[in-house]
């Protein structure tokens, strides 16, 4: 168990720096150097005269060969000091922090609607016995992920916020602010929780060992709660960890869609001046949420599953 | 005595894409308090699908479409057809015991044992939750499980294939049903360790009384177990009597041609003469021995000796077998002589040349000198090729020919395998297993090799095809003198085809000697256990003494 | 994600194969099968409408003057803001242009950048698992690394990344959603080829003495294509999504080049007043995702059963 652990967290740590590698490669490598881009412009920025390129390049320390820049900046994220923002020269760490608050609370909500949707879908469509009900229900999740989210929320708006009134278009003040943007992000997750927890009951439903249970005489309901469920939470969990993951990401439309602020229109923002070293910030950040989340996940799959610990494949 | 089970004019049909399939046709069957029937067929015959019937098990798509299943006993008697689904589950467990198939596979991988067999007790309202439990450790103690106290608290993962079917057996009785119903029970384990259950089972039931329907494939365990024998073909029940009826005067050609080819059960076959010993062996084995590393354990990284110190030689026209059970090192043995794995220690000599490390041009050579045929004709074949394309895919490695000559080779090879030509056209998935296995015999023929290795030829094959397949590679043999190394689980069908037996345990190649010498004078102990457990065995010796009583 | 899509059976094919009591019936021949198609393609109408509308969308990309013959960037201003209506099918928007002409004129750049996402993705993340699959060792242990690291960073991140450093552009938009998809497919192009190169018929082909590359071509490709196909058509229809976002959020062409995550960024304003300039495009963008998505699952199905 200890040794599971230590390899799960030395793993997350190896995508960590490679993370931080890759983002380095992106966006200090791919255009030449970053200085040029910026003094091109972003959307409203001047042209810079060459004196004043060179000036920056020292105080960003991009006059230096790029290993030692590599170096330089790697042991200063070790640190937790991720720069200084380009744009308006806030440190990136308190840039992102500040962002965070309102993107927090969306995300939980989002989550929230993804895993109680999902997970109602999926255990409704595999327990109903009628089916037509279970082609519909399972036609559902297939409908919501082809939809774009930003239109998605915006027709939200439209109905819901211009056409009935019930709740605010935009805005970030209070509870009924919040329904909409975190509807419109947990839509698309929940049908990938419900796509997925489906399948796997209704392939667990058919293994052996169900066969079993009910040939010992176990009730629907009961082999559906006590067997297939636990058995089926895997693959799951899986995806939980991946949507939980990505729920940063999916806040960049959403915030712009809703108008509010966070970290999602921070990374907008910073995208549309190129502010390099934020983007790079907001990226590392994700990349750290995702790697956390999955090493929680990571820790729970021993828990719901006794051969994992073991080093035994689950597969069987 | 009553009759516990009374089946009558029974049809069961499946749903499929695009048609219906009609498994069981007018099946009648009964068995009484006490006894033991068992339903004998092969694959496709509906066996399997009577028995899921009688259970309320069968798949969403299928249905019981005429008929009626009545479950009687001493208390009363049920119609189990049209039964609602609440009413049959105060049947299934309780009045109905299932032995399932595959025991590997038949447990919930993330509950503890214990309380799977608790559950019987607990959802018929036998037992509480703390009784559930003692009962369960006395159940799994009943069902001969060592340590019982310490396997209820273990996952299934824990315990081997054996332990895993002895604790559904412990399902199974738990709630003391009037009868089991044995799906293949333990077809999925090695012939000792199924022995020493269906043993087991056997006691346990005659101990308690309990009647039970044996669903096999396998002759030799229904004459062994059961009182009186149905065989099943093509949905319908084509034969049903005792079982010395059965094997000394079966009625229908059916039955007869699967008596014919059960191979414990007919008499031993005449041995087979071995070829002229030559001067020369073309393939020569000495101190072979393959390690494979464990993982680390507590940082130090143990290996399992998989083969250990084996020594042997094939003439040409000579057929020796390797016996043994699972992880007993036979099927790395052979590829080991045909280098597809390389030996830890020891040499391979192939008509007098070592080739122990060839590596590169000498290692194709090999190639087209031996030859190997798979245990699974369904895993061998490219899905994506024609049989055309498999059977001369050997030519085209070695740039024999043009593309019309490889055309009349590859069908003078299926001709040879004795299918029809126009089966080059089609592809694997259009064949059935002993059609794919001819295919992957030709295909090992079409370099004209001095050796084929066969592991486990036969083993995922019905018996009466079982059969051909065997009778096929003899005639080969004779005609080309072939020089065969015959991996094998199956004495039975060892002693069919060999001229020598080896048998292997952890590694080792115990004993090597002609095969009608070890068959009647076993030297190891082990050797004398895996000949015991030959299914038909007890039957034929019983039928011995009678005789000479 | 992709590759627990995928895997997602086909409500029709669950009523089928009762276990092994039943033998299995001897499929068609390449004929009988075309002569069922007819049949077959009866009892999916889904699937039917689905192939229409991808072809329509082809239409409109390759040839739109064919669908709608008027010029995307002129408009009638005295006709402006005009709801559907049988002049204007999807009405017209505030500068009075036709917002199905734009829609047609639109699916051009779109689908150019999915295309473009679509091949940057299978060719180097089909070449990355290929060579990760067959070579196995080290080269594996390397190769997956990096395409954790990829995975860990969400998709919409590091298309974001991208353009930061490249830029602007319908161009750029699609190679930074093809490089942040690559992983998905060199983890399904690996799984496919250790799963084919570990089968007992490749064992099979090696053991009668067919040369490695020879396997590799005539085994180890035709066998993977199928899924790699299956995930390619799934791709298509993320990447649309994709591309739409980037282009919504304003990454994509200039204005007034039509494409269609932008006129939906340019009908948000008149979301209270026009709802047509959003719902439209809309539409169109989730009719087509949709579309491609049935066809895939068709396909899935179709090679799982002939597998």
């Amino acid at each position: 168990m200890i040794r599971y652990l230590a390899r799960r967290v030395a793993t997350a740590v190896g995508v960590l720096w490679a993370a931080y590698t890759v983002t380095f490669v992106v966006l200090y490598l791919l255009p030449g150097d970053p200085i040029t881009t910026m003094a091109g412009g972003g959307l409203d920025g001047e042209p810079l005269t060459p004196e004043a390129i060179e000036a920056l390049k020292v105080r960003y320390g991009l006059d230096q060969p790029l290993v030692v820049q590599y170096g330089h900046r790697l042991g200063e994220a070790l640190s937790g000091d991720l720069g200084t923002s380009i744009q308006n020269g806030q440190d990136v760490r308190t840039a992102i922090l500040e962002a965070l608050p309102p993107t927090l609370q969306i995300a939980v909500g989002g989550l929230l609607v993804a895993v109680v949707l999902g997970g109602g879908l999926a255990l409704a469509a595999t327990s109903t016995s009628l089916r037509w009900l279970r082609q519909l229900l399972m036609a559902l999740p297939s409908l919501a992920v082809s939809l774009p989210v930003f239109w998605v929320g915006l027709m939200l708006v439209q109905i819901f916020a211009f056409g009935l009134h019930w709740l605010p278009s935009v805005g970030a003040s209070g509870f009924s602010a919040l329904v909409l943007p975190s509807t419109t992000l947990g839509l698309p997750m929940g049908a990938l929780i419900a796509q997925v927890l489906a399948k796997s009951l209704t392939t667990v439903l058919e293994e052996p060992y169900v066969q079993t249970a009910r040939a010992k005489g176990v009730g629907r309901a009961a082999i559906h709660l006590r067997h297939a469920l636990q058995n089926a939470a895997i693959p799951a969990l899986t995806v939980l960890g991946y949507v939980a993951g990505n729920l940063l990401a999916g806040t960049v439309v959403v915030e712009t869609v809703f108008t509010r602020p966070g970290l999602g229109r921070l990374t907008v923002q910073a995208v549309g001046v190129q502010d390099i070293p934020l983007v790079q910030g907001i990226v590392l950040f994700a990349a750290l949420v995702f790697v956390g989340v999955n090493l929680v996940v990571d820790l729970i799959y021993p828990v719901l599953d006794p051969r994992i610990a073991k080093g035994v494949p689950a597969t069987s | 005595m009553s009759t516990i089970l009374e089946v009558s004019d029974l049809d069961v049909g499946y749903r499929i894409a695009g048609g219906h399939i009609h498994a069981v046709r007018g099946a009648s069957l009964t068995v009484a308090e006490g006894e033991v029937v068992a339903v004998v067929g092969e694959s496709g015959s509906g066996k399997s699908t009577l028995a899921q019937a009688v259970i309320g098990l069968l798949p969403g798509n299928g249905a019981i479409e005429g008929g009626s299943i009545r479950l009687g006993g001493s208390a009363n008697t049920t119609e189990l057809t049209g039964l609602s689904e609440k009413a049959f589950r105060g049947v299934r467990g309780r009045r109905i015991g299932l032995v399932p198939q595959d025991p590997t596979v038949s447990l919930n991988p993330v509950q503890r044992v214990g309380v799977q067999v608790g559950e019987v007790l607990r959802v018929h309202g036998l037992a509480d939750k703390r009784t559930a439990r003692l009962r369960a450790v006395e159940l799994l103690a009943k069902a001969g499980l060592p340590d019982p106290d310490v396997r209820a608290g273990q996952y299934p993962h824990e315990l081997s294939g054996g332990m895993r079917q002895r604790v559904l057996i412990a399902i199974a009785i738990a709630a003391r049903p009037g009868l089991i119903i044995a799906d293949e029970p333990t077809s999925a384990l090695d012939a000792t360790v199924q022995r020493r259950i269906l043993d087991h089972l056997d006691a346990l039931r005659a101990e308690t009384g309990t009647a039970m329907l044996l669903i096999t494939h396998d002759l030799g365990v229904a004459a062994d177990r059961a009182d009186r024998v149905v065989v099943m073909s093509g949905g319908r029940i084509v034969e049903e009597g005792s079982v010395e009826r059965i094997l000394t005067d079966p009625a229908d050609p059916y039955t007869r041609t699967l008596v014919a080819a059960a191979p414990g059960l007919s008499a031993p076959p005449t041995p087979r003469t071995p070829p002229q010993p030559s001067d020369r062996p073309v393939v020569e084995v000495g101190g072979l021995t393959k390690d494979f590393p464990l993982p680390r354990v507590r940082g130090r990284r143990g290996v399992l000796r998989a083969v250990d110190d084996v020594s042997f030689a094939i003439a040409r026209g000579e057929t020796l077998a390797l016996v043994g059970e699972s992880g007993s090192g036979k099927s790395t043995t052979a590829r080991l002589v045909l280098r597809l794995a390389d030996p830890t220690a020891g040499e391979v000599r192939f008509d007098g040349a070592d080739i122990t490390r060839v590596k590169g041009r000498g290692w194709r050579e090999l190639r087209r000198r031996a030859q190997l045929v798979y245990q699974n004709p369904y895993a061998s074949l490219d899905p994506r090729f024609s049989v055309e394309e498999v059977v001369t895919e050997p030519l085209r490695a070695f740039g024999v020919g043009g593309p019309a000559e490889r055309r009349t080779r590859a069908a003078e090879l299926v001709e040879r395998v004795a299918l029809p030509a126009s089966v080059l056209a089609r592809r694997p998935v259009e064949l059935s297993g002993g059609q794919r296995q001819r295919i992957a015999i030709a295909r090992a023929l079409a370099l004209s090799p001095d050796l084929v290795v066969c592991d486990e030829p036969v083993s995922a094959l019905d018996v009466s095809v079982q059969a051909q397949v065997l009778a096929l590679l003899e005639e080969l043999q004779t005609d080309q003198g072939l020089a065969y190394l015959f991996i094998s689980h199956d004495l039975a069908v060892v002693r069919r085809i060999a001229h020598r037996v080896g048998v292997m345990r952890e590694g080792r190649l115990l004993e090597l000697r002609p095969t009608e010498e070890l068959f009647t004078d076993p030297r190891e102990d082990y050797t004398r256990e895996l000949l015991g457990a030959i299914a038909g065995r007890r039957r034929a010796a019983d039928a011995v003494t009678t005789r000479s009583a | 994600m992709t590759e627990l899509l995928i895997r997602e059976g086909t409500p029709d094919s669950s009523g089928t194969a009762p276990g092994s009591s039943v033998a299995l019936p001897t499929p068609p021949t390449r004929r009988e099968r075309l002569r069922r198609l007819p049949r077959f393609l009866g009892h999916r109408p889904g699937l039917v409408v689905a192939s229409l509308v991808v072809l329509l969308v082809l239409v409109a990309a390759f040839a739109p003057g064919v669908l709608a013959p008027g010029d995307p960037n002129v408009g009638v201003v005295a006709d402006k803001l005009r709801a559907p209506s049988g002049a204007h099918w999807f009405g017209t928007d505030y500068l009075g242009r036709d917002v199905y002409t734009r829609v047609v004129h639109g699916a051009s750049l779109s689908l150019q950048a999915t295309v473009i996402a679509v091949a940057v993705a299978l060719v180097v993340g089909g070449l990355l698992g290929l060579l990760a699959g067959f070579v196995g060792r080290w080269v594996d242990e390397a190769l997956m690394r990096v395409v954790d690291v990829l995975l860990s960073i969400p998709a919409i991140l590091l298309s974001l990344a991208l353009i930061t450093a490249l830029g602007y552009g319908t161009i750029k938009v699609a190679i930074a959603v093809g490089v942040a998809s690559v992983a998905n497919f060199a983890r399904v192009m690996r799984a496919e080829t250790m799963r084919i190169r570990r089968s007992t018929y490749v064992e099979a082909a090696r053991s009668v003495g067919t040369r490695w590359y020879v396997t590799l071509w005539r085994h180890v490709l035709p066998n993977a294509a199928g899924p790699v196909l299956v995930l390619a058509v799934l791709e298509f229809g993320l990447a649309i999504l994709a591309v739409s976002s980037l282009s919504f959020l304003g990454y994509g062409a200039p204005p007034p080049a039509p494409e269609w995550g932008s006129l939906i960024a340019e009908g948000r304003n008149y979301l209270a007043t026009s709802w047509w300039l959003c719902a439209m495009p809309g539409l169109t963008i989730a009719a087509t995702v949709l579309s491609v998505n049935r066809i895939s699952r068709a396909l899935d199905g179709e090679w799982s059963r002939a597998r």
